[in-house]
């Protein structure tokens, strides 16, 4: 499993870095999307992969804290998911109103000789 | 815990939270009150900000019993709930964001905060931003804090919308959303082989982390220096520094000064906190030294080729950025309290510097500047400009103008760090510490940073000059206006300035006191672990 999780995280994070090194305002903001994806599920790794372990404690009969997931990745990948989906969402306006002021989608507010 | 005093900590995030908040289920038609609350509460913030700096320098009585105050949130004990901690170097912070703010809100309400919706409520949040990153003793809230102040500034950034701010503002955020991903990568490694985020709990499992897990914890801390050098605008990771703020709006680009300081201050709390368990790279040494040197490079060489005062002004934060770099990756312990006495004067100054661009450029022509530099470089004569005519030897100074005048050289004198303003003195400071460390430890350094401090200086007096010389001793243009709600603040800032190098003995004092807390790591991790935490 941590095999398939890595490779996932890397293809998700190359993916995200080559569409934000993409000279397209929307390709530059799906990198960035692809890139927190990239990075949430990294968070969640660091809490060590397990299955069928419950974060939250049950209260009938003794605890063994091995049986449990470590919920502190948990939350803050939550807090991670609501931070980047309203900065995503405002760069998303910034987006429209750059392409509505130059005209183009160009990050750079104009196009290259090149193009 | 003794009454209500025990909770002043959490004042400075929660009255611009409410504040904020408030201000937005205003009606826009009741601007002055919107206006009042306002200024009321960041009045407040300054109050609550001196209170605990008076607590954390001994002066006042301390709710806690010490001087470093630890605030659970929630009331859980530290290494597992959240805690804010004051110590000098945090109330120091504090009153700098307090003042700056308070002054940069006062000149938007002569006619900036209505160039755009919500601008006090944004203004509010990026103060509260500012004071949690300043407060917070947990590396993910710190993530939460950097985000509320971007967050804040993305929004002021755009403040008054225009092709300029947008393209300027698309580049910012991107590259700011990009280091907050490298952030939660840093933070995440940490938690992950340290099973803490408080950074107390961390300094202390430093020492007993060996093998793979020191090598995984220190690329986490080096993901993490990344991000802080991006918001310090240290070299090469600071080119989006200077279109952002000088597209931005005047009193926006005014506290914008102080969130470079932002990254500096977090970089240093962490340095220092992790010093005892093994600094890792980036926090300090070395790569800081030399990051330090090249940043002040570019921003000296920008300072030169800058046509426009406010492009100029952004230089100049790149150069105070480099400057207390440098000064911390030397490892000098006697840097500091000289260090942290520059941050205050150069926030302030460069506050000042970009409010007083805007009112000196309010009523040039598009490109006046362009073309005074164009001209002077090809030896042109000006066709546009009158004082080839002798005939007009001898005007009269409008008092506009003087006053203009006179804070044009004021901001000079500030951020070249000539005599006789605090400029001086945080620099004269740094090189008599520097001198100490060129006959002990760090010969080739310290004199590499002296020739660093001094030629910036010079650069940046050329530039400062031959700019100021171009725009006040030219009267092609009218006088402009000023009202005194937008004179005051600079003003204030700049006697404030004034007074910090009249009263720079007991600042100084103040400063030392900071620099060894802040040397003296055991002592915040002692509070923030064992102490018991004020909430309770």
């Amino acid at each position: 499993m941590e095999l398939v999780y890595a490779l996932a995280i890397g293809i998700v994070t190359a993916s995200g870095v080559w569409l934000l090194l993409r000279p397209r305002t929307f390709q530059v903001i799906m990198g960035l999307a692809l890139l927190s994806y990239a990075v949430n599920l990294f968070i969640f790794a660091m809490g060590r992969l397990n299955m069928n372990q419950a974060p939250v404690l049950d209260p009938s009969g003794a605890v063994d804290i091995a049986r449990y997931a470590d919920p502190v990745p948990q939350a803050l990948v939550l807090t991670a998911i609501v931070i980047g989906f309203a900065t995503t969402a405002l760069f998303l306006v910034v987006l429209l109103a750059s392409r509505g002021f130059a005209g183009t989608d160009h990050v750079d507010g104009s196009e290259g000789e090149n193009r | 815990m003794s009454g209500w005093t025990a909770h002043l900590p959490m004042l400075p995030v929660v009255l611009p939270l409410i504040a904020g908040a408030a201000i937005v289920l205003i009606d826009d038609g009741k601007r002055p009150l919107r206006a009042l609350l306002a200024v009321l509460a960041t009045l407040a913030q300054l109050g609550v900000a001196l209170w605990l700096a008076g607590i954390a320098g001994g002066l006042l009585h301390s709710p806690w019993g010490g001087e470093i105050g630890v605030y659970a949130a929630g009331n859980w004990a530290a290494p597992f709930g959240i805690v804010l901690v004051v110590d000098r170097l945090s109330a120091l912070l504090l009153v700098l964001t307090a003042t700056l703010g308070l002054m940069t809100l006062l000149y938007s309400l002569a006619r900036w905060d209505r160039a755009g919706v919500n601008f006090l409520p944004l203004f509010q949040f990026l103060l509260m931003g500012l004071n949690g990153a300043f407060l917070t003793g947990d590396l993910f809230n710190l993530f939460v804090f950097f985000e509320v102040l971007l967050a804040a500034s993305y929004g002021l950034l755009l403040h008054g919308s225009g092709a300029a701010r947008v393209k300027a503002g698309l580049h910012y955020i991107a590259v700011n959303l990009v280091a907050s991903l490298l952030f939660l990568l840093g933070a995440a490694l940490i938690y992950g082989v340290a099973g803490t985020l408080n950074l107390a709990d961390i300094a202390r499992k430093l020492p007993s982390l060996t093998g793979a897990d020191r090598t995984l914890f220190d690329i986490g801390a080096v993901l993490l220096g990344i991000v802080f050098l991006v918001k310090a605008a240290a070299w090469p990771l600071n080119f989006w520094l200077t279109p952002a703020y000088s597209s931005a709006a005047a009193p926006v680009a005014g506290v914008f000064a102080l969130m470079t300081k932002v990254g500096v201050y977090a970089l240093l709390r962490m340095g220092t906190l992790f010093e005892p368990g093994g600094r890792p790279p980036l926090f300090g040494g070395d790569w800081l030294f030399y990051g330090g040197l090249a940043t002040i490079a570019t921003g000296a060489a920008g300072m030169l080729a800058a046509q426009q005062l406010g492009r100029l002004a952004g230089y100049a934060v790149i150069v105070s950025s480099g400057t207390l770099l440098a000064a911390i990756g030397l490892l000098g312990n006697q840097y500091t309290p000289s260090l942290l006495l520059y941050l205050c004067s150069s926030v302030l100054a460069t506050g000042a510097f970009f409010m007083l661009i805007e009112m000196v450029e309010r009523n040039r022509s598009y490109g006046a500047d362009l073309l005074a530099v164009s001209f002077e470089a090809f030896g042109l004569a000006d066709p546009e400009d009158p004082t080839r005519s002798d005939d007009v030897v001898g005007i009269a100074i409008p008092a506009a103008m003087a006053f203009l005048g006179l804070a044009f050289v004021m901001c000079a004198l500030l951020i070249t760090g000539l005599p006789p303003l605090s400029g001086f003195v945080a620099k004269f400071g740094l090189i008599a510490a520097a001198l100490e460390g060129a006959a002990g430890i760090t010969p080739v350094g310290s004199w590499v940073l002296i020739a660093a401090l001094l030629l910036s200086g010079l650069a940046g007096l050329i530039a400062l000059s031959r700019n100021g010389i171009r725009v006040f001793w030219s009267n092609a243009r009218s006088t402009p206006r000023l009202q005194v709600a937008e004179a005051g603040p600079v003003a204030a800032l700049l006697l404030l300035c004034v007074a910090m190098a009249a009263f720079a003995g007991p600042a100084m004092d103040y400063l030392q006191g900071t620099a060894a807390t802040l040397h003296a790591p055991q002592l915040y991790i002692d509070a923030v672990l064992h102490g018991d935490g004020v909430g309770r």
